[in-house]
């Protein structure tokens, strides 16, 4: 076993001085490799964090939605409803939601606007999130002037700003009082915009979803698992997609990869043919040629990474940000958590070293089998 | 088909397997047809020197086998978010029909390639390639297991519909159901360590049998009581150790342990049970290669290191058992 060990040692330091003896060679294929596991990680990076974060954001989402719709659309839920949905057995906690959607011209933008009875606002009052609060220039203490449903306008003063961790769901979101925002958004007294209702064991979920459509036909329940596979399934799609555009370029450093390896400088060649002629053989050699591989995809591979997860945590991603994630006019600035799990890792190990060390393989082995003679001649 | 980025890791890991074996298979045709040692003639120098390429080939293609077995594990726990029904791996491998056939031919084929890698290890050792031909001839044998499993792979992952409502762990691995996981999870926890306690001193024995003589039959003996020793070992994971593990007295899934939840332990479990097993697999075959001249040295010491090794990691296995078992607050055997 030691005699394993010391061999390949001095191999790796045979190897390792010979890489430096060639650095201008081996600098620019080390380049594209390090760029092309970058490009790639980076994708990987961000729409994981991205799907963390959103599984973050729905834990504690109430477990179903209930909506109801008239012709296909939706519509404002009336108040006698949450009596027939308390009957169901199995849920607890339902409460009507009041919320809605106001168009702001000034800067051409949608705010969410939400009820809020726990912040202790008077009717005058609001509390807004960080983004809105920079994009009309206003702070604590200002006013903001909302126009109402009935074409009046109604001036709030500005209670307090959303904290900024929380801002991916809140940059764009205006708290207050359900009576100021029944007036604002006009939405009629005995109606809610919809209900959100708690259901004790997740696993009834399915059956008190299918006894809410039995009691109340115009409605639709919403199952918050329904909502996290959705998302899921979408986060895979979109890095999906782009790995598979991305698919070209790794195709493309193969082959780049395949003819550097293929193309061996006479310099090169005579290096082998002299290794022979002392006594390596074509066992030996390959077993170089491997630690070079290794090296090579290592210092790619682990640099690489590392630019990705400075790109996408600290650079904000902002290669690929509008493709994965979406957009709009008060987009959230906000900061993703680093997330690095070994499916990633092993997936990107895939994506690149596997073929990089498969292209170079047949070149390797052709420079191998070279005759000393041959070149030395 | 579901563009999830390990599901295209694992199809683009099948197509450079597949590229490689052909190759590789029509290669072995010619080893069989041509090989002869004593020719000093210019075809029998080309095969020689290809040998080289084909054996490095080969560790890849094995190497991307044992990946793509992990792989396929942990993106089957990972895709379970998407499908009504699945909480694990078991209920994603639920989904069609041929999600079990994938997952075993995965390991049947982990089991062949460490045999051919250690076999290519030990001839490679032998200056006359002694073992040139058993080596090829095993790999022809391969060759099918490993197209069946990329088959079975493609045809798994085309076939996922994200509309179908599956059944999990909880419904398989129930005393109350029917079939070869039901029987196993219905096996009294008591009963299950028992075994696996029974199983471990024969091998004990019989390791040490090997050690001290190191003849065919001993190695033979080993083997044998090693494959049992990860049949009863897997069964006890399912019937006991998950118990103690999940803190459950009825939760028998053998994939929930590999969760974050349950610290990763699966990997723990299986990682030396699955080692110790492929060590111990190929120790009667090198034990007849002793017979061997230009083997005899390195086969009789692979033979005790093998052996030796393979129990290490058994006995790793077991201590692992014990501390999850002692770590956990449940008590199944006090009644």
């Amino acid at each position: 076993m030691n005699h394993f060990f010391s061999r390949q040692r001095y191999l790796i330091d045979y190897t390792l001085a010979s890489l430096l003896r060639r650095k201008g060679k081996h600098a620019t294929l080390l380049l594209i490799y390090t760029l092309v596991i970058a490009l790639l990680a980076s994708v990987m990076l961000f729409t994981e964090a991205l799907r963390q974060e959103s599984q973050l954001l729905l834990s504690d989402a109430p477990e179903i939605v209930l909506q109801r719709q008239i012709a296909g659309r939706h519509a404002l839920v009336p108040v006698d409803y949450l009596e027939k949905i308390g009957t169901i057995r199995g849920t607890h906690q339902i409460e009507g939601r009041l919320w809605g959607y106001h168009y702001d011209a000034t800067i051409k933008a949608n705010y969410t606007v939400m009820a809020s009875e726990e912040h202790a606002l008077t009717n005058s009052e609001i509390i807004i999130g960080a983004t809105l609060a920079r994009s009309r220039g206003v702070a604590v203490g200002d006013m903001l002037s909302l126009s109402a449903a009935d074409g009046g306008t109604f001036v709030f003063t500005i209670k307090a700003l959303l904290p900024s961790t929380s801002e991916l769901v809140s940059s764009d979101l205006v708290l207050m009082t359900p009576h100021a925002l029944r007036l604002t958004l006009g939405i009629p007294e005995g109606f809610y915009t919809d209900v959100i209702i708690a259901v004790r064991n997740p696993r009834e979920m399915q059956k008190v979803a299918a006894k809410l459509i039995e009691r109340l036909p115009d409605s639709r329940p919403i199952l918050r698992d329904e909502i996290l596979r959705t998302y899921e399934a979408v986060f895979a799609w979109r890095q999906g997609v782009v790995l598979l555009l991305l698919v070209t370029t790794v195709l493309a450093f193969i082959i780049f990869a395949w003819d550097r390896a293929s193309g061996l400088s006479a310099e090169e060649r005579r290096e082998i043919g002299i290794l022979k002629a002392v006594g390596w053989e074509i066992g030996d050699i390959l077993q170089m040629k491997f630690w070079e591989g290794t090296i090579i995809s290592l210092s790619a591979f682990l640099t690489g990474y590392l630019i990705a997860y400075l790109h996408v945590f600290y650079g904000n991603a902002s290669l690929f940000a509008p493709v994965l994630k979406g957009w709009a006019t008060l987009y959230p600035d906000f900061r993703l958590y680093p997330v690095i799990d070994a499916l990633q890792l092993t997936t990107l190990f895939c994506f690149t070293v596997i073929p990089y060390a498969v292209a170079t393989l047949v070149p390797t082995w052709r420079s191998a089998i070279t005759d000393p003679e041959e070149v030395m001649r | 088909m579901l563009l999830h980025p390990a599901i295209m890791a694992l199809l683009l890991l099948s197509l450079l397997v597949t590229a490689m074996l052909l190759p590789a298979a029509l290669f072995a045709l010619q080893i069989l047809r041509h090989w002869n040692m004593q020719s000093g003639s210019a075809r029998q120098l080309a095969l020689e020197r290809k040998t080289y390429l084909i054996s490095t080939l080969l560790t890849w293609v094995f190497t991307a086998e044992l990946l793509s077995l992990f792989l396929f594990i942990y993106s089957a726990e990972a895709l379970s978010g998407q499908f009504v029904g699945a909480m694990c791996a078991t209920g994603v491998l639920n989904i069609n029909a041929w999600g079990w056939p994938t997952l075993w031919l995965k390991i049947v084929t982990f089991f062949a390639g460490s045999l051919w890698l250690i076999m290519n290890q030990l001839d490679n050792h032998g200056y006359d390639f002694p073992l040139i031909r058993q080596k090829y001839i095993l790999l022809l044998l391969i060759v099918p297991l490993l197209l069946a499993g990329g088959y079975s792979q493609l045809s798994f992952f085309s076939a996922l519909n994200p509309e179908v409502i599956t059944s999990c762990c909880g419904s398989l691995f129930s005393a109350d159901a029917q079939g070869v996981a039901a029987e196993l999870s219905g096996i009294a926890p008591k009963n299950a360590l028992l075994m696996l306690t029974v199983a471990a001193l024969i091998l004990c024995v019989t390791a040490y049998l090997v050690l001290k003589q190191g003849t065919r039959l001993t190695a033979l003996a080993f083997s044998i009581t090693a494959l049992l020793f990860f049949a009863i070992a897997l069964s006890a994971i399912v019937s006991a150790v998950a118990l103690y593990i999940y803190q459950h007295p009825h939760h028998h899934c053998p994939f929930c342990l590999l969760k974050a939840g349950h610290h990763y332990s699966g990997y723990l479990l299986y990682l030396p049970l699955f080692v110790a097993t492929a060590l111990a697999l190929p120790l009667p075959f090198i034990a007849r290669c002793q017979a061997i001249p230009s083997l005899s040295a390195t086969a009789h010491r692979w033979v005790k290191q093998l052996s030796r090794s393979s129990l290490a990691l058994y006995l790793l296995f077991l201590v692992i058992v014990l501390l999850e078992i002692a770590a956990s607050p449940l008590r199944l055997l006090s009644q």
